[in-house]
């Protein structure tokens, strides 16, 4: 097959925005956080996103503030460039090339020009051996400059950049390596160092996790693996340094951050309780629970009244300096593992996917936006390292979105499993799922698989379990226990031979339920439960089984580890086989379209296809390096209209999978991300409007009404606006600090007003329609309204000889008119009643 | 930020029958009295005037008892042979029975000595019972004849010899003095007429009738014999309204209660089941031996049933006592408009709201699980438990525990008397299906912790002591259960037919889960 060019895999959005920590401007209005490939920048009032600074081209490993203007920032990315950007304006100004992978930055003011970089140098780039550089940083009015005045400050630092930390504005450096913390004094050019026992008697462990330094006071703390603060002083000689230890945490201190002032330490570790020490009076502390999942970074703005803690997932909190969360930005949590599938929520087109432990998220993919988290468990989630919980392991949807099913299960790993299924339904007054029924022992052993039926009349679950039983679920009245109608209860016990069900499908109408048994097929009958027939597979066990969709619904695919069958179930036999070994099978539920992904030879590669034809529609070699075992197909928000044959499987859905690496990717065509990113560019946030829910509203409105007037201008009026709209727009949109001085930006501004005398004004006429409300337009047509009204005045004054309140000129009119022959008029309007 | 969520307590539907008012009804007696007989009991009936006597024939004897005695106040011994079917009188002043030997006697209730004997019948007479008018007397006997007598001269009045069994159930009719009804092994239900002198209506029952009922109002009849319990619809022409099959042996007696006319019938399968006005079975109960008569007193205060083994067991109904140390002691706090104080405030349109968060509320041992104080939630917990005796809070707390990976620790370091409350607690819902797994997983944690101390303490040495014995007989139980779903498995393998072995695998491993369940 031809593999098509213009189809390509993007990464998209979902990334983390936990990896470093954020960084504050200095008016504390917009919190600044690595993201992926990208910077973005939220405003801390509304939590929107502003600005994503693009341009590097591989993961942001570090964000940090210009110490000379604080409008801009410096980022540096794992691809070896810092870049500097003016994140107001969401402008790139300059490209500092390293020429190694770079994990970390740290400025100070002291050092002027000078930015201190994590750098792997060495070949084989192990993250051990990791290297802190001071770059001079080359000034130059170029776009991209190479920085190379690299000089090494220390080698051998830890890999986790919280444990590296400039102290007091800049006089010294402080890093820590297991059991030891350095500190570099750079106007004396020496380094100290105080290293720990490895355990002390109660066999705690004292390996450092993070360092922080006093703004203003030499102080130096660091936390522990046992939880342990430590607060150094005196470390400006070898022997008389001293420490006090601050104790609360239980498990290791993720990280630590003095206020700017220095009048409180703040910490956080996994417990998720920010706790805030008081300087000076150690035994004072504050503490905010429940924060969401284990702290990883803390923020303090320079004005020191707002926090922002990074939490394991994927979230910033906002917090206020009293101690009150006053904003959360939340991003796609993938955790470790996806545990349900990735699925579409039917009313809402989201994402949903298990996130934060016991909760199902729903992500909107075209906004790249966390829409809310619904929670399932309903229990107090204990942040401890260790601890075994209720996870969300399975979710499945009905075609309507009226009901969800989930599973939630504790204790896989130990013998005692535990586990619930959950009915949810839709409660159209809160817009959200509320719980319906609990089943407390569904089955005796953990829950395989699960799907609804597909038809819109009655909805049925049928959930299939390692006990080797396969069970049909029904709303309705219960014999047992004699409940309401609205509550499930089982309907069907079924089994085959003891097997092992491993998947179940419902055909397009529901008509058919498929359910595998290890290496056999059953097919069953939903309504009498009688088993129609077998099928038997070539020899494997059945991962995937699906029916094919609307005029493929006859067809049944399953796939082994070395096969993909199609059987054709009017015949009951095999349509066509090959042996190729598919990863994840995905029906594409709004066309016939199947979408295989087969992992071979350490790269997976795509293959889309319909089942009546063995032949794939498109094919897509080496996806990605990884295996694929997650995907869906989501819904295009208007279809497309391609008619090129390798890319009108696109036309309805489109499709992202996970990697095993938790990438969100999915297939692009060229064209359609050029659509995108002038429909993204339109939405660029003018100025400094802060972006609130209210404004999107309204910016939304105004579009819909441009979009209203547009179309009674052809495209081709479009450019017809004024000629000096272009130079107005870059003179108004340009940053005053990057403009030229006024004198000369004047002529240039008045000139662009100067435009012919037609030609303005024409255009001026033609904009100012095109920028009138409707209002205005009906007002027109209340003119021509007026106008015809008179003209039948007139006409019946002829006739009648009644001549109201007129005009001179209208008087000459009418005796000129009167000497006319009328009689032709007359007629015209004896005819008319 | 998130607030603590509390300890979910989850209600599991308990599984069984529903609780209805008229189980609530039927379940309000009081354990049965139980009185020894000569024989079989064979008739109970309730004297119509207050207090309500009852007339208990039983071998060569009629005992009448008073409601709450123990002891018969009165009773008639002078048979030669088995008495049969003691029965009062309307005004409760006389008393017929029958006998083995084939005659009729006569009582006055304070009397001893017979008034009237009807002599005539061949065989014995199995049913005696007065006519409505209080001066006839009918019979049913072994010679397939019913017979009316007159009381005044003692003369028989009719024979009927339409049926060609014994007759051995009779109903006279209330409300008119001419009518009644008899039942007989010929498998028919006849209803007479004096003035015509033959029967009006033949309803084919189909088994041998043991016992016929006529509803107060008289549209319909009731017949029981065989497993079967049919109603009839006698303003109808004798169709057959409903045929009941509740029972798995003969169904021996049926009565009506007086309180809203629900059928009672009582079996050989010693089960006396009561149905509601749709025939459905709304109560059970449950005797020792084979059931032969049963009676019940006017507002249902008492029933008395007779069985085959010579016991009459009789149960009172409770009343509900009007227990004014109660009202004394319910607290007297403060009143109503104490705490709906300023909280009813109306504000006007231009108030300005500011409102106040809601102040959560949470349970005791809630705030000491947020607290992370594992131990003293179980504490708090246990002393929910005794207080209210629903273990469901308790057990959500252990649940909730040992997620926390805490049961340990909360369990541990206990003095004894801490600890037989736990234990005594695992005691009692070791063996409820729905606490079973955390109580055992308790118990395995118990013994871990304490097994070294466990000899200083008689008390709780005692109390393992005893959970060993209970789980030793529990796993008995379970084992034949075992047996015994092999067996429904290998019955409903050969019960099922060949071709479709597949589809119905399903059944009997659901009957397996309802007896493990059971």
């Amino acid at each position: 097959m031809v593999e098509k060019s213009d189809i390509r895999v993007v990464r998209c959005g979902g990334s983390k925005i936990n990896l470093r920590p954020s960084v504050f401007s200095t008016d504390s209005r917009f919190v600044l956080c690595a993201s992926g490939d990208s910077v973005k920048v939220y405003s801390t009032r509304t939590e929107e996103c502003l600005h994503s600074l693009q341009g590097h081209t591989n993961q942001v490993t570090g964000i940090t503030l210009n110490p000379a203007n604080h409008l801009q920032v410096y980022s540096c990315s794992a691809d070896g460039t810092v870049k500097l950007w003016d994140f107001i304006d969401g402008i790139l100004i300059k490209t500092f090339i390293i020429g190694y992978p770079v994990f970390a930055i740290c400025v100070s003011e002291k050092h002027e020009g000078i930015i201190f970089l994590q750098l792997s140098m060495a070949t084989n780039s192990k993250s051990e051996c990791l290297q802190l550089v001071a770059v001079h940083l080359p000034k130059s009015a170029e776009q991209e400059v190479e920085a190379k005045e690299l000089s090494a400050v220390c080698s051998h630092i830890s890999s986790n950049p919280s444990c590296t930390a400039l102290g007091r504005g800049g006089e010294f450096i402080a890093f820590a390596r297991h059991l030891q913390l350095n500190v570099y004094f750079f106007r004396k050019q020496k380094t100290y160092s105080f290293s720990l026992q490895a355990t002390d008697k109660k066999g705690a462990k004292n390996a450092f996790t993070c360092v922080a330094c006093h703004p203003t006071d030499d102080c130096i703390a660091t936390g522990h693996e046992d939880g342990k603060i430590r607060l150094w002083r005196n470390f400006n000689q070898k022997k008389e340094y001293t420490y006090s230890t601050l104790h609360w945490h239980h498990n290791a201190v993720n990280t630590l951050c003095f206020t700017p002032e220095g009048t409180h330490l703040l910490s956080g570790g996994i417990e998720s309780v920010l706790v805030q020490w008081k300087y000076g009076a150690d035994n004072k502390k504050e503490l905010l629970p429940r924060l969401g999942g284990a702290i990883l970074h803390i923020a303090a703005s320079s004005d020191g009244q707002l926090f922002c803690t990074s939490h394991s997932d994927n979230k910033l909190t906002v917090i206020e300096s009293n101690f009150k969360v006053c904003g959360v930005i939340q991003g796609l949590v993938k955790g470790d593992d996806v545990l349900t599938d990735l699925m579409i929520d039917p009313r809402s087109k989201a994402l949903v996917l298990n996130g934060r432990p016991g909760h199902l998220q729903f992500y909107s993919l075209l906004r790249d936006k966390h829409l809310y988290n619904l929670d399932i468990v309903q229990q107090e989630y204990i942040y401890e390292a260790g601890l075994d919980q209720f996870e969300v392991v399975k979710a499945v949807f009905d075609i309507k979105g009226s009901w969800l099913a989930t599973v939630e299960e504790r204790g896989r790993k130990s013998s005692d499993l535990e586990f619930f299924l959950k009915l949810w339904a839709y409660d159209e007054k809160t817009q959200s799922f509320v719980l319906n029924t609990t089943i407390t022992a569904a089955h005796t052993d953990r829950i395989i698989s699960m799907c609804f039926s597909s038809s819109e009349e009655t909805t049925m679950l049928v959930t299939t379990a390692e006990d080797g039983q396969f069970k049909a679920w029904c709303q309705g009245a219960d014999a047992d226990t004699q409940q309401d109608q609205n509550f499930w209860s089982c309907d069907f016990v079924g089994s085959y031979h003891n097997l092992k069900p491993t998947n179940c499908s419902f055909s397009a109408d529901s008509s058919l339920l498929a359910v595998s048994f290890q290496e056999v097929i059953t097919i069953w009958s939903p309504e009498t439960w009688e088993m129609l027939t077998t099928l038997c597979q070539p020899p494997g066990e059945i991962r995937d089984l699906c029916f094919g969709r609307l005029s493929c619904s006859k067809y049944l695919l399953s796939t082994t580890n070395r096969n993909l069958c199609c059987w054709n179930l009017l015949t009951c036999a095999l349509e066509w086989s090959t042996s190729v070994e598919v990863s994840k099978l995905q029906p594409d539920p709004l066309s016939e379209n199947v979408a295989a992904f087969s992992y071979q030879s350490k790269h997976t590669d795509l293959f889309v296809f319909k089942p009546s034809e063995p032949r794939p529609l498109f094919t897509h070699k080496n996806v990605c390096s990884e295996k694929v075992h997650r995907a869906v197909f989501v819904p295009q928000e208007e279809p497309l209209n391609n008619c090129d044959e390798s890319s009108q499987w696109l036309n309805r859905s489109q499709l992202y999978f996970l990697t095993q690496n938790m990438d969100l990717l999915t297939f692009n065509q060229a064209t359609e991300e050029d659509r995108m990113l002038s429909s993204s560019k339109r939405l660029v946030i003018d100025d400094s409007v802060a972006v609130t829910p209210f404004y999107l509203l309204l910016g939304k409105h105004r579009q819909q009404q441009q979009n209203l007037n547009t179309p009674s201008y052809t495209g081709a009026d479009k450019p017809q606006q004024p000629q000096g709209s272009a130079t107005i727009k870059e003179l108004l949109h340009t940053p005053a600090h990057v403009l030229p001085a006024a004198s000369v930006l004047c002529s240039m501004f008045v000139n662009s007003l100067l435009i012919s005398k037609t030609g303005v004004r024409e255009e001026m006429e033609s904009s100012e329609q095109e920028m009138d409300s409707e209002k205005e337009e009906e007002d027109s047509e209340e003119e021509m309204e007026a106008c015809d009204s008179q003209q039948e005045l007139r006409a019946q004054g002829s006739v009648d000889e009644v001549t109201p309140k007129l005009s001179k000129a209208q008087e000459k009119e009418l005796k000129r008119v009167r000497k006319t022959d009328f009689s032709w008029m007359t007629g015209l309007i004896d005819s008319k009643p | 930020m998130a607030s603590f969520k509390p300890t979910k307590v989850q209600v599991l539907p308990k599984l069984g029958e529903k609780v209805t008012e008229d189980t609530l009804y039927w379940r309000n007696y009081k354990s049965p009295v139980q009185m020894k007989e000569f024989g079989a009991v064979k008739k109970i009936d309730f004297s119509p005037l207050p207090p309500h006597n009852y007339a208990v024939t039983a071998s060569t004897r009629v005992h009448i008892y008073g409601p709450h005695s123990q002891e018969p106040i009165q009773s008639f011994t002078r048979f030669r042979d088995t008495a049969y079917c003691g029965t009062f009188r309307g005004d409760g002043k006389l008393l017929v029975t029958g006998s083995e030997e084939g005659l009729i006697r006569l009582f006055d209730v304070s009397g001893r000595v017979a008034l009237r004997q009807f002599s005539g019948h061949s065989k014995a007479v199995r049913v005696t019972s007065f006519l409505s008018d209080g001066l006839r007397v009918v019979s049913g006997s072994d010679d397939m004849t019913c017979r009316v007598w007159d009381i005044p001269s003692g003369a028989e009045l009719k024979t009927f010899t339409e049926h060609t069994d014994y007759v051995r159930a009779l109903a006279p009719s209330k409300l008119n003095p001419d009518l009644f009804v008899t039942g007989s092994y010929d498998h028919t239900v006849k209803m007479f007429d004096m003035r015509s002198g033959s029967s009006l209506l033949t309803m084919q029952h189909g088994y041998p009738v043991e016992c016929v009922l006529l509803y107060p109002s008289e549209a319909l009849l009731v017949s029981t014999g065989g497993r079967y319990v049919k109603i009839w619809d006698l303003l109808k022409g004798g169709q057959e309204l409903v045929s009941l099959k509740n029972h798995h042996k003969t169904v021996t007696c049926a009565c009506l209660s007086t309180v809203d006319n629900k059928l009672l019938t009582g079996s050989l399968d010693r089960h006396i089941k009561v149905y509601n006005s749709s025939y459905k079975v709304v109560h059970d109960f449950d005797y020792d031996t084979s059931i032969l008569s049963m009676a019940i007193a006017p507002h249902d205060e008492v029933i008395a049933v007779g069985m085959t083994n010579g016991v009459l067991s009789v149960r009172h109904r409770k009343h509900k006592k009007v227990n004014e140390t109660l009202t004394s002691r319910r607290r007297r706090g403060p009143s109503y408009r104490v705490f709906v104080k300023g909280k009813n405030f109306v504000p006007r349109q231009d108030d300005f709201l500011v409102s106040k968060p809601v102040k959560e509320y949470l349970q005791k041992h809630d705030k000491q699980l947020k607290s992370f104080e594992v131990s003293k939630a179980l504490d708090t917990a246990l002393q929910i438990w005794g207080r209210t005796n629903k273990p469901e809070v308790t057990v959500a707390v252990i649940m909730e525990i040992n997620r926390r990976g805490t049961l340990k620790n909360a369990l541990a370091g206990r003095d004894e008397q801490s600890l037989s409350k736990i234990l005594n607690f695992v005691l009692k819902h070791i063996f409820d299906p729905r606490f079973s797994q955390p109580m055992i997983m308790v118990g395995d944690i118990i013994v871990d912790l304490y097994k070294e101390v466990i000899p200083q303490s008689p008390s709780v040495e005692r109390l393992l002591q005893r959970l060993m014995d209970v789980l030793g007989g529990e796993t008995e139980l379970q084992h034949e259960l075992l047996q015994v779903l092999g067996i429904l498995d290998t019955l409903f393998a050969s019960l099922t037919p060949r071709k479709e072995v597949a589809a119905l695998a399903a059944p009997p491993v659901d009957q397996g889960s309802q007896l493990q369940a059971a």
